[in-house]
Protein backbone atom coordinates (compact mmCIF):
# COMPACT_ATOMS: atom_id res chain seq x y z
CA UNK A 1 0.00 0.00 0.00
CA UNK A 2 2.58 2.08 0.78
CA UNK A 3 4.58 1.54 -2.67
CA UNK A 4 0.99 3.05 -3.87
CA UNK A 5 1.64 6.48 -2.21
CA UNK A 6 5.15 6.50 -3.49
CA UNK A 7 4.31 6.34 -6.81
CA UNK A 8 4.92 9.55 -9.53
CA UNK A 9 2.23 9.43 -11.50
CA UNK A 10 -0.11 12.06 -13.10
CA UNK A 11 -2.75 13.04 -10.96
CA UNK A 12 -6.44 14.30 -11.94
CA UNK A 13 -5.96 16.90 -13.81
CA UNK A 14 -9.17 18.73 -11.75
CA UNK A 15 -11.21 21.53 -13.29
CA UNK A 16 -13.85 23.98 -11.00
CA UNK A 17 -16.25 21.70 -11.94
CA UNK A 18 -14.86 18.40 -10.20
CA UNK A 19 -13.51 20.05 -7.48
CA UNK A 20 -16.09 19.26 -4.94
CA UNK A 21 -15.46 14.93 -6.30
CA UNK A 22 -12.06 15.06 -5.81
CA UNK A 23 -12.45 17.11 -2.32
CA UNK A 24 -15.29 14.68 -1.17
CA UNK A 25 -12.01 11.91 -2.93
CA UNK A 26 -9.42 13.26 -0.49
CA UNK A 27 -11.62 12.73 2.50
CA UNK A 28 -12.69 8.99 1.53
CA UNK A 29 -16.20 9.70 0.29
CA UNK A 30 -17.41 8.84 -3.34
CA UNK A 31 -19.36 11.40 -4.95
CA UNK A 32 -21.90 10.89 -7.74
CA UNK A 33 -24.26 14.01 -9.46
CA UNK A 34 -28.21 13.25 -9.61
CA UNK A 35 -30.27 14.44 -12.18
CA UNK A 36 -33.43 16.31 -10.42
CA UNK A 37 -35.45 15.93 -13.50
CA UNK A 38 -35.16 12.42 -15.03
CA UNK A 39 -33.49 11.00 -11.84
CA UNK A 40 -30.51 9.27 -12.86
CA UNK A 41 -27.03 9.07 -11.60
CA UNK A 42 -23.79 10.47 -13.13
CA UNK A 43 -20.59 9.42 -13.20
CA UNK A 44 -18.09 11.53 -14.30
CA UNK A 45 -19.61 14.86 -13.32
CA UNK A 46 -20.90 17.12 -16.36
CA UNK A 47 -22.78 20.75 -16.25
CA UNK A 48 -25.77 18.61 -17.91
CA UNK A 49 -27.09 15.42 -17.77
CA UNK A 50 -26.08 13.30 -20.30
CA UNK A 51 -29.80 11.62 -20.19
CA UNK A 52 -31.97 14.19 -20.42
CA UNK A 53 -29.38 17.41 -20.63
CA UNK A 54 -31.10 19.08 -17.50
CA UNK A 55 -28.84 21.55 -15.19
CA UNK A 56 -30.27 20.73 -12.44
CA UNK A 57 -27.87 18.16 -10.90
CA UNK A 58 -27.07 18.21 -7.38
CA UNK A 59 -24.36 16.42 -5.75
CA UNK A 60 -24.69 13.02 -3.97
CA UNK A 61 -22.82 10.45 -1.65
CA UNK A 62 -22.77 6.89 -2.96
CA UNK A 63 -23.01 3.87 -1.53
CA UNK A 64 -19.59 2.98 -2.64
CA UNK A 65 -20.84 -0.17 -3.49
CA UNK A 66 -20.28 -1.82 -6.98
CA UNK A 67 -19.82 -4.67 -9.56
CA UNK A 68 -17.10 -5.46 -10.97
CA UNK A 69 -17.82 -5.41 -14.80
CA UNK A 70 -14.51 -6.03 -16.40
CA UNK A 71 -10.95 -5.70 -15.30
CA UNK A 72 -6.98 -6.76 -16.54
CA UNK A 73 -4.20 -6.71 -14.54
CA UNK A 74 -1.46 -4.61 -16.28
CA UNK A 75 1.67 -5.78 -16.17
CA UNK A 76 3.45 -2.92 -19.07
CA UNK A 77 1.33 0.05 -17.88
CA UNK A 78 0.79 3.11 -20.55
CA UNK A 79 2.66 5.44 -18.19
CA UNK A 80 6.39 4.60 -16.61
CA UNK A 81 5.37 6.24 -13.25
CA UNK A 82 3.16 2.77 -12.03
CA UNK A 83 6.22 0.15 -13.23
CA UNK A 84 6.82 -0.32 -9.32
CA UNK A 85 3.81 -1.87 -8.55
CA UNK A 86 3.05 -3.52 -11.83
CA UNK A 87 1.36 -6.21 -12.14
CA UNK A 88 -1.39 -4.32 -10.95
CA UNK A 89 -4.84 -4.16 -11.57
CA UNK A 90 -7.21 -1.43 -12.65
CA UNK A 91 -11.47 -2.22 -13.55
CA UNK A 92 -14.79 -0.89 -14.92
CA UNK A 93 -16.98 -0.59 -11.42
CA UNK A 94 -20.88 -0.34 -11.98
CA UNK A 95 -21.86 0.91 -9.20
CA UNK A 96 -24.86 0.57 -7.23
CA UNK A 97 -26.22 3.91 -8.08
CA UNK A 98 -25.95 3.04 -11.79
CA UNK A 99 -22.53 4.53 -13.75
CA UNK A 100 -19.53 2.87 -14.77
CA UNK A 101 -16.07 3.91 -13.59
CA UNK A 102 -12.62 3.09 -14.09
CA UNK A 103 -11.03 2.76 -10.90
CA UNK A 104 -7.92 0.89 -9.04
CA UNK A 105 -8.49 -2.36 -7.84
CA UNK A 106 -6.56 -3.87 -4.88
CA UNK A 107 -5.99 -6.80 -4.13
CA UNK A 108 -7.96 -9.30 -2.25
CA UNK A 109 -8.08 -12.81 -1.07
CA UNK A 110 -8.39 -14.22 -3.86
CA UNK A 111 -7.56 -13.46 -7.76
CA UNK A 112 -10.21 -11.10 -9.27
CA UNK A 113 -13.66 -11.74 -11.28
CA UNK A 114 -16.13 -10.13 -13.39
CA UNK A 115 -18.82 -9.69 -11.45
CA UNK A 116 -17.54 -9.56 -8.14
CA UNK A 117 -19.29 -7.28 -5.43
CA UNK A 118 -16.75 -4.56 -4.55
CA UNK A 119 -16.49 -1.76 -1.98
CA UNK A 120 -15.32 1.80 -2.08
CA UNK A 121 -11.37 1.69 -0.67
CA UNK A 122 -10.20 5.34 -0.63
CA UNK A 123 -6.48 4.32 -1.13
CA UNK A 124 -3.44 6.87 -1.38
CA UNK A 125 -2.19 7.33 -4.71
CA UNK A 126 0.85 8.76 -5.65
CA UNK A 127 0.33 10.93 -2.94
CA UNK A 128 -3.26 11.96 -3.26
CA UNK A 129 -6.52 9.60 -1.87
CA UNK A 130 -8.32 7.96 -4.52
CA UNK A 131 -11.57 6.16 -4.64
CA UNK A 132 -10.38 2.66 -5.33
CA UNK A 133 -12.08 -0.80 -4.62
CA UNK A 134 -11.70 -3.78 -3.16
CA UNK A 135 -13.50 -7.07 -3.70
CA UNK A 136 -16.36 -7.58 -0.60
CA UNK A 137 -15.13 -10.60 0.57
CA UNK A 138 -18.39 -11.24 3.33
CA UNK A 139 -20.60 -13.68 2.26
CA UNK A 140 -22.20 -12.82 -1.20
CA UNK A 141 -19.72 -15.02 -3.46
CA UNK A 142 -20.57 -15.30 -7.32
CA UNK B 1 -22.40 0.40 -62.17
CA UNK B 2 -25.34 2.42 -61.37
CA UNK B 3 -25.73 1.31 -57.50
CA UNK B 4 -21.83 3.01 -57.07
CA UNK B 5 -21.84 6.31 -54.78
CA UNK B 6 -18.04 6.80 -55.85
CA UNK B 7 -15.12 5.32 -57.47
CA UNK B 8 -11.99 4.11 -55.87
CA UNK B 9 -9.30 4.44 -58.66
CA UNK B 10 -6.36 5.04 -57.18
CA UNK B 11 -4.85 3.47 -53.61
CA UNK B 12 -1.03 3.61 -52.79
CA UNK B 13 1.00 2.69 -49.71
CA UNK B 14 3.94 3.99 -47.97
CA UNK B 15 6.29 0.38 -46.18
CA UNK B 16 5.75 0.68 -42.78
CA UNK B 17 8.92 1.52 -40.99
CA UNK B 18 9.34 1.06 -36.97
CA UNK B 19 11.68 3.98 -36.81
CA UNK B 20 11.87 7.70 -39.32
CA UNK B 21 14.81 9.95 -39.32
CA UNK B 22 14.27 13.22 -39.91
CA UNK B 23 11.31 12.84 -41.51
CA UNK B 24 8.19 15.19 -41.97
CA UNK B 25 4.25 14.04 -41.67
CA UNK B 26 3.16 16.23 -44.41
CA UNK B 27 6.53 14.85 -46.23
CA UNK B 28 4.88 11.46 -45.87
CA UNK B 29 2.21 12.36 -47.17
CA UNK B 30 3.01 14.03 -50.30
CA UNK B 31 4.99 11.08 -51.30
CA UNK B 32 2.28 8.72 -50.92
CA UNK B 33 -0.42 11.23 -52.53
CA UNK B 34 2.09 11.15 -55.58
CA UNK B 35 1.67 7.51 -55.88
CA UNK B 36 -2.06 7.20 -55.36
CA UNK B 37 -2.14 9.88 -58.26
CA UNK B 38 -0.01 7.95 -60.54
CA UNK B 39 -1.74 4.73 -59.50
CA UNK B 40 -4.48 6.80 -60.91
CA UNK B 41 -3.07 7.95 -63.82
CA UNK B 42 -4.37 11.40 -62.77
CA UNK B 43 -2.72 14.81 -63.47
CA UNK B 44 -2.52 16.64 -60.18
CA UNK B 45 -4.49 19.15 -61.11
CA UNK B 46 -7.03 16.84 -61.30
CA UNK B 47 -7.56 16.71 -57.54
CA UNK B 48 -10.07 19.46 -56.34
CA UNK B 49 -11.21 17.96 -52.78
CA UNK B 50 -9.10 16.66 -50.12
CA UNK B 51 -9.25 14.69 -46.64
CA UNK B 52 -7.05 14.85 -43.85
CA UNK B 53 -6.66 13.21 -40.65
CA UNK B 54 -5.48 15.27 -37.80
CA UNK B 55 -1.76 15.28 -37.14
CA UNK B 56 -0.57 15.55 -33.52
CA UNK B 57 2.61 17.19 -33.00
CA UNK B 58 3.38 18.85 -36.08
CA UNK B 59 0.16 20.76 -37.39
CA UNK B 60 -2.29 21.16 -34.63
CA UNK B 61 -4.64 23.43 -36.81
CA UNK B 62 -5.29 24.35 -40.11
CA UNK B 63 -4.64 20.67 -41.22
CA UNK B 64 -5.80 20.96 -44.60
CA UNK B 65 -4.36 24.44 -45.58
CA UNK B 66 -1.10 23.01 -44.27
CA UNK B 67 -1.66 20.01 -46.58
CA UNK B 68 -3.06 22.08 -49.67
CA UNK B 69 0.27 24.47 -49.40
CA UNK B 70 2.54 21.54 -49.08
CA UNK B 71 1.24 20.06 -51.91
CA UNK B 72 0.39 22.67 -54.37
CA UNK B 73 -3.50 22.01 -53.97
CA UNK B 74 -6.43 24.58 -54.45
CA UNK B 75 -9.19 22.18 -53.13
CA UNK B 76 -13.08 23.61 -53.26
CA UNK B 77 -13.49 20.85 -50.32
CA UNK B 78 -10.88 20.34 -47.29
CA UNK B 79 -11.72 18.57 -44.13
CA UNK B 80 -10.27 17.46 -41.26
CA UNK B 81 -11.32 13.60 -40.70
CA UNK B 82 -11.36 12.48 -36.78
CA UNK B 83 -12.50 9.54 -35.90
CA UNK B 84 -9.24 7.72 -34.89
CA UNK B 85 -8.49 4.49 -37.05
CA UNK B 86 -12.12 4.96 -38.27
CA UNK B 87 -10.75 7.91 -40.10
CA UNK B 88 -9.64 6.10 -43.21
CA UNK B 89 -13.17 4.42 -43.92
CA UNK B 90 -14.84 7.77 -42.55
CA UNK B 91 -13.17 9.54 -45.65
CA UNK B 92 -14.25 7.49 -48.29
CA UNK B 93 -17.73 7.84 -47.41
CA UNK B 94 -17.56 11.50 -46.90
CA UNK B 95 -15.91 12.07 -50.39
CA UNK B 96 -18.63 10.43 -52.31
CA UNK B 97 -21.44 12.98 -50.19
CA UNK B 98 -19.15 15.72 -51.16
CA UNK B 99 -18.52 14.82 -54.56
CA UNK B 100 -22.72 14.13 -54.96
CA UNK B 101 -23.36 17.18 -53.45
CA UNK B 102 -21.66 19.16 -56.44
CA UNK B 103 -18.77 20.39 -54.53
CA UNK B 104 -16.10 18.37 -56.27
CA UNK B 105 -14.99 15.58 -58.43
CA UNK B 106 -12.05 14.25 -57.30
CA UNK B 107 -10.86 13.65 -53.56
CA UNK B 108 -7.79 12.66 -52.19
CA UNK B 109 -7.74 10.68 -49.23
CA UNK B 110 -4.79 11.08 -47.20
CA UNK B 111 -3.34 9.33 -43.92
CA UNK B 112 0.64 9.17 -42.44
CA UNK B 113 2.54 9.77 -39.59
CA UNK B 114 6.28 9.81 -39.52
CA UNK B 115 8.02 8.26 -35.88
CA UNK B 116 11.00 10.10 -35.37
CA UNK B 117 12.36 9.64 -31.72
CA UNK B 118 10.82 12.62 -30.14
CA UNK B 119 7.45 12.66 -30.63
CA UNK B 120 5.75 15.35 -28.75
CA UNK B 121 2.25 14.92 -28.12
CA UNK B 122 -0.23 17.94 -27.58
CA UNK B 123 -1.56 17.43 -23.30
CA UNK B 124 -5.09 15.84 -22.79
CA UNK B 125 -7.38 17.99 -20.47
CA UNK B 126 -10.64 16.16 -20.99
CA UNK B 127 -12.52 13.74 -19.05
CA UNK B 128 -10.54 10.61 -19.80
CA UNK B 129 -7.75 12.10 -18.75
CA UNK B 130 -9.13 13.10 -15.76
CA UNK B 131 -10.86 10.10 -14.63
CA UNK B 132 -8.82 7.08 -16.15
CA UNK B 133 -5.38 7.71 -15.86
CA UNK B 134 -5.01 8.35 -12.07
CA UNK B 135 -5.86 5.19 -11.34
CA UNK B 136 -3.24 3.41 -13.70
CA UNK B 137 -5.17 3.06 -16.89
CA UNK B 138 -3.45 4.85 -19.77
CA UNK B 139 -3.30 3.82 -23.85
CA UNK B 140 -5.43 1.82 -25.57
CA UNK B 141 -4.49 -1.52 -24.46
CA UNK B 142 -5.67 -1.37 -20.93
CA UNK B 143 -8.79 -0.71 -22.71
CA UNK B 144 -9.30 -3.51 -25.11
CA UNK B 145 -8.13 -6.01 -22.24
CA UNK B 146 -10.93 -4.73 -20.12
CA UNK B 147 -13.29 -5.71 -23.59
CA UNK B 148 -11.80 -9.21 -24.11
CA UNK B 149 -11.80 -9.65 -20.52
CA UNK B 150 -15.41 -8.88 -20.65
CA UNK B 151 -16.19 -11.06 -23.38
CA UNK B 152 -14.27 -14.15 -22.04
CA UNK B 153 -16.28 -13.87 -18.95
CA UNK B 154 -19.80 -13.63 -20.68
CA UNK B 155 -19.19 -16.34 -23.18
CA UNK B 156 -16.34 -18.07 -22.19
CA UNK B 157 -15.01 -17.06 -25.27
CA UNK B 158 -11.09 -18.82 -24.54
CA UNK B 159 -6.95 -16.97 -25.34
CA UNK B 160 -6.87 -19.70 -28.03
CA UNK B 161 -9.80 -18.13 -29.96
CA UNK B 162 -8.08 -15.05 -29.77
CA UNK B 163 -5.26 -16.35 -30.30
CA UNK B 164 -6.22 -17.57 -33.60
CA UNK B 165 -7.26 -14.39 -34.74
CA UNK B 166 -3.48 -13.23 -34.09
CA UNK B 167 -2.41 -16.94 -35.35
CA UNK B 168 -4.18 -15.81 -39.32
CA UNK B 169 -3.01 -12.01 -39.79
CA UNK B 170 0.82 -13.23 -39.23
CA UNK B 171 0.18 -16.30 -41.32
CA UNK B 172 -1.56 -14.12 -44.15
CA UNK B 173 1.19 -11.35 -43.59
CA UNK B 174 3.74 -13.70 -45.42
CA UNK B 175 2.30 -13.71 -48.62
CA UNK B 176 2.66 -9.41 -48.22
CA UNK B 177 6.63 -8.24 -48.57
CA UNK B 178 5.82 -4.57 -47.24
CA UNK B 179 4.21 -6.26 -44.20
CA UNK B 180 6.20 -5.30 -41.03
CA UNK B 181 5.78 -8.91 -39.76
CA UNK B 182 6.62 -10.72 -43.19
CA UNK B 183 8.96 -13.30 -42.54
CA UNK B 184 8.11 -13.72 -38.91
CA UNK B 185 4.76 -16.20 -38.87
CA UNK B 186 3.63 -16.96 -35.06
CA UNK B 187 1.46 -19.94 -34.53
CA UNK B 188 -1.14 -20.36 -31.62
CA UNK B 189 1.22 -21.22 -28.96
CA UNK B 190 4.04 -18.61 -30.13
CA UNK B 191 0.67 -16.20 -29.79
CA UNK B 192 0.50 -17.93 -26.01
CA UNK B 193 3.83 -17.34 -25.00
CA UNK B 194 3.85 -14.32 -25.72
CA UNK B 195 4.18 -12.12 -22.78
CA UNK B 196 1.10 -10.57 -21.31
CA UNK B 197 1.11 -6.98 -21.61
CA UNK B 198 -2.16 -6.62 -19.91
CA UNK B 199 -4.57 -9.61 -19.19
CA UNK B 200 -5.72 -11.31 -20.92
CA UNK B 201 -4.00 -9.29 -23.96
CA UNK B 202 -0.27 -11.09 -25.12
CA UNK B 203 1.86 -9.47 -27.03
CA UNK B 204 1.61 -10.84 -30.26
CA UNK B 205 -2.64 -9.67 -30.27
CA UNK B 206 -1.51 -5.65 -30.36
CA UNK B 207 -0.62 -3.75 -33.15
CA UNK B 208 2.77 -2.66 -33.71
CA UNK B 209 3.25 1.16 -33.66
CA UNK B 210 4.77 2.25 -37.35
CA UNK B 211 5.49 5.15 -39.45
CA UNK B 212 3.55 5.04 -43.26
CA UNK B 213 1.14 6.23 -44.82
CA UNK B 214 -1.95 5.54 -47.24
CA UNK B 215 -3.65 7.36 -49.82
CA UNK B 216 -6.58 6.83 -51.52
CA UNK B 217 -8.34 9.06 -54.31
CA UNK B 218 -11.93 8.88 -55.18
CA UNK B 219 -14.13 10.44 -57.50
CA UNK B 220 -17.78 9.89 -59.38
CA UNK B 221 -19.06 6.53 -60.71
CA UNK B 222 -19.27 8.59 -64.12
CA UNK B 223 -15.59 10.18 -64.11
CA UNK B 224 -14.07 7.06 -63.72
CA UNK B 225 -15.68 5.41 -66.62
CA UNK B 226 -14.93 8.68 -68.92
CA UNK B 227 -10.84 7.99 -67.71
CA UNK B 228 -11.01 4.52 -68.17
CA UNK B 229 -10.19 4.04 -64.72
CA UNK B 230 -9.49 0.76 -62.91
CA UNK B 231 -12.00 1.51 -60.52
CA UNK B 232 -13.47 -0.14 -56.97
CA UNK B 233 -17.04 1.26 -56.19
CA UNK B 234 -18.07 2.30 -52.94
CA UNK B 235 -21.85 0.34 -52.49
CA UNK B 236 -22.74 1.21 -48.86
CA UNK B 237 -21.58 3.10 -46.03
CA UNK B 238 -22.71 3.02 -42.10
CA UNK B 239 -21.30 5.45 -38.93
CA UNK B 240 -21.63 5.34 -35.36
CA UNK B 241 -20.04 7.21 -32.81
CA UNK B 242 -20.75 5.99 -28.97
CA UNK B 243 -18.12 7.29 -26.44
CA UNK B 244 -14.52 7.92 -25.80
CA UNK B 245 -13.54 6.39 -22.50
CA UNK B 246 -13.83 2.59 -22.36
CA UNK B 247 -15.76 3.21 -18.89
CA UNK B 248 -18.39 5.20 -21.13
CA UNK B 249 -19.63 2.15 -23.59
CA UNK B 250 -23.20 1.13 -23.72
CA UNK B 251 -21.95 -2.41 -24.12
CA UNK B 252 -18.26 -4.01 -23.77
CA UNK B 253 -19.13 -7.34 -26.33
CA UNK B 254 -21.23 -5.67 -29.38
CA UNK B 255 -19.54 -2.14 -30.21
CA UNK B 256 -21.18 0.67 -33.18
CA UNK B 257 -19.78 -1.02 -35.85
CA UNK B 258 -22.84 -3.23 -35.58
CA UNK B 259 -25.46 -0.54 -36.42
CA UNK B 260 -23.22 0.82 -38.79
CA UNK B 261 -22.29 -2.11 -40.58
CA UNK B 262 -26.52 -2.96 -41.29
CA UNK B 263 -26.62 0.49 -42.32
CA UNK B 264 -23.66 -0.28 -45.04
CA UNK B 265 -25.02 -3.86 -45.87
CA UNK B 266 -29.20 -2.19 -46.48
CA UNK B 267 -27.56 0.91 -48.91
CA UNK B 268 -25.71 -1.64 -50.72
CA UNK B 269 -28.09 -4.23 -50.81
CA UNK B 270 -25.91 -7.36 -49.87
CA UNK B 271 -25.34 -8.96 -46.80
CA UNK B 272 -22.29 -10.37 -44.65
CA UNK B 273 -22.63 -13.91 -45.89
CA UNK B 274 -22.29 -12.76 -49.33
CA UNK B 275 -18.94 -10.78 -49.23
CA UNK B 276 -15.74 -11.90 -51.14
CA UNK B 277 -13.09 -10.49 -48.89
CA UNK B 278 -13.14 -9.30 -44.78
CA UNK B 279 -11.34 -6.15 -44.46
CA UNK B 280 -11.61 -5.45 -40.84
CA UNK B 281 -10.08 -3.20 -38.55
CA UNK B 282 -7.75 -5.07 -35.68
CA UNK B 283 -5.92 -2.83 -33.34
CA UNK B 284 -6.21 -6.25 -31.08
CA UNK B 285 -7.65 -9.47 -31.63
CA UNK B 286 -10.51 -8.49 -29.66
CA UNK B 287 -11.50 -5.66 -32.18
CA UNK B 288 -12.04 -8.86 -34.62
CA UNK B 289 -13.75 -11.03 -32.78
CA UNK B 290 -16.15 -8.21 -31.86
CA UNK B 291 -16.84 -7.25 -35.38
CA UNK B 292 -17.67 -10.32 -36.76
CA UNK B 293 -20.02 -11.14 -34.42
CA UNK B 294 -21.27 -7.49 -34.66
CA UNK B 295 -21.83 -8.23 -38.63
CA UNK B 296 -23.77 -11.39 -38.16
CA UNK B 297 -20.95 -13.57 -39.40
CA UNK B 298 -21.57 -16.10 -36.33
CA UNK B 299 -23.45 -15.83 -33.09
CA UNK B 300 -23.21 -13.49 -30.21
CA UNK B 301 -19.81 -15.40 -28.36
CA UNK B 302 -19.59 -17.77 -31.18
CA UNK B 303 -16.10 -16.48 -32.97
CA UNK B 304 -13.70 -19.23 -31.49
CA UNK B 305 -15.98 -21.48 -33.44
CA UNK B 306 -16.02 -19.73 -36.74
CA UNK B 307 -12.22 -19.17 -36.86
CA UNK B 308 -11.77 -23.06 -36.24
CA UNK B 309 -14.49 -23.47 -39.23
CA UNK B 310 -12.78 -21.45 -41.84
CA UNK B 311 -9.39 -20.92 -43.90
CA UNK B 312 -8.92 -17.20 -43.59
CA UNK B 313 -5.70 -16.99 -46.65
CA UNK B 314 -6.54 -15.53 -50.00
CA UNK B 315 -7.19 -18.66 -51.18
CA UNK B 316 -9.41 -19.92 -48.38
CA UNK B 317 -13.19 -19.71 -48.06
CA UNK B 318 -13.42 -16.57 -46.05
CA UNK B 319 -10.37 -14.41 -47.33
CA UNK B 320 -9.74 -12.06 -43.77
CA UNK B 321 -7.40 -9.63 -43.73
CA UNK B 322 -4.99 -10.47 -46.42
CA UNK B 323 -2.49 -7.88 -46.16
CA UNK B 324 -2.12 -9.32 -42.69
CA UNK B 325 -4.07 -6.62 -40.82
CA UNK B 326 -2.34 -4.35 -38.97
CA UNK B 327 -1.69 -6.89 -36.83
CA UNK B 328 0.88 -8.49 -39.91
CA UNK B 329 1.11 -5.48 -41.44
CA UNK B 330 2.13 -2.86 -38.19
CA UNK B 331 -0.03 -0.04 -37.07
CA UNK B 332 0.73 3.37 -38.98
CA UNK B 333 -1.05 5.68 -36.44
CA UNK B 334 -4.47 6.85 -38.23
CA UNK B 335 -3.42 5.28 -41.56
CA UNK B 336 -3.70 1.79 -39.97
CA UNK B 337 -7.40 1.80 -40.75
CA UNK B 338 -6.71 3.30 -44.26
CA UNK B 339 -4.43 0.40 -45.03
CA UNK B 340 -8.15 -2.03 -45.49
CA UNK B 341 -8.95 0.40 -48.04
CA UNK B 342 -6.27 0.08 -49.74
CA UNK B 343 -6.42 -3.73 -49.56
CA UNK B 344 -9.69 -4.02 -50.29
CA UNK B 345 -9.21 -1.95 -53.66
CA UNK B 346 -6.22 -3.97 -54.68
CA UNK B 347 -8.11 -7.41 -53.84
CA UNK B 348 -11.28 -5.95 -56.03
CA UNK B 349 -9.85 -4.69 -59.05
CA UNK B 350 -7.00 -7.72 -59.18
CA UNK B 351 -3.46 -6.25 -58.29
CA UNK B 352 -2.97 -8.00 -55.05
CA UNK B 353 0.03 -9.38 -56.27
CA UNK B 354 1.01 -12.76 -55.00
CA UNK B 355 -2.03 -12.69 -52.75
CA UNK B 356 -5.08 -12.17 -55.13
CA UNK B 357 -8.29 -13.64 -53.79
CA UNK B 358 -10.47 -15.50 -56.51
CA UNK B 359 -13.47 -14.34 -57.70
CA UNK B 360 -13.56 -10.71 -56.08
CA UNK B 361 -16.87 -9.08 -56.00
CA UNK B 362 -17.38 -7.98 -52.79
CA UNK B 363 -15.80 -6.56 -49.57
CA UNK B 364 -16.42 -5.39 -46.50
CA UNK B 365 -13.85 -2.70 -44.72
CA UNK B 366 -14.06 -1.73 -41.53
CA UNK B 367 -12.44 1.05 -39.32
CA UNK B 368 -12.59 1.85 -35.70
CA UNK B 369 -11.48 4.20 -33.35
CA UNK B 370 -10.80 5.21 -29.87
CA UNK B 371 -12.16 2.43 -27.30
CA UNK B 372 -14.81 0.58 -29.94
CA UNK B 373 -16.39 3.84 -30.08
CA UNK B 374 -16.21 5.08 -33.67
CA UNK B 375 -17.01 3.15 -36.29
CA UNK B 376 -17.38 3.18 -39.86
CA UNK B 377 -18.18 0.47 -42.21
CA UNK B 378 -17.94 -0.01 -46.08
CA UNK B 379 -19.26 -2.18 -48.92
CA UNK B 380 -17.14 -1.62 -51.56
CA UNK B 381 -17.73 -4.09 -55.48
CA UNK B 382 -15.71 -4.60 -58.43
CA UNK B 383 -16.47 -2.54 -61.53
CA UNK B 384 -18.97 -5.33 -63.02
ZN1 LIG C 1 -31.47 13.80 -16.51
Amino acid sequence: MSELADLKVPGPTEIELTKPFWKAAAEGRLLVQRCEDCTKAILYPREICPHCWSEKLTWEQASGLGRLKSFSRVHKPGHPGWMPVSPYVVGLVELDEGPTMLSHILPGECEPAVGDRLELKPTNIGGRVLPAFQRKDQGENV
Amino acid sequence: MTRSKAALIGAASLKPVRQTEGETTLGMLARVSARALADAGLEKDAIDGLLVGPQVGETPQHVPATVSEYLGLQPAMANVVDLGGASGPGMIWRAAAAISAGMCETVLCVLGNHRNAEAPRSPNRNPIREFDVPFGASGANISYALLMQAHMAKYGSTAEDFALIAHWARANAQRNPNAIFHGKPASVEDVLNSPIIASPLHLYEIVMPVAGAEAVIVTSAKRAKELGSRAVHLLGAGEKVTHRAVSQAPSLTSGPLKPSMERAFAQAGVTAQDMSLLSLYDCYTIMVAATIEDAGLCEPGGFGRFMRAHDFGPEGDMPLNTHGGQIGYGQPDLAGGMTHVVEAVHQLRGSAEGRQINNPRLALVTGNGATMSEAVALVLGADE
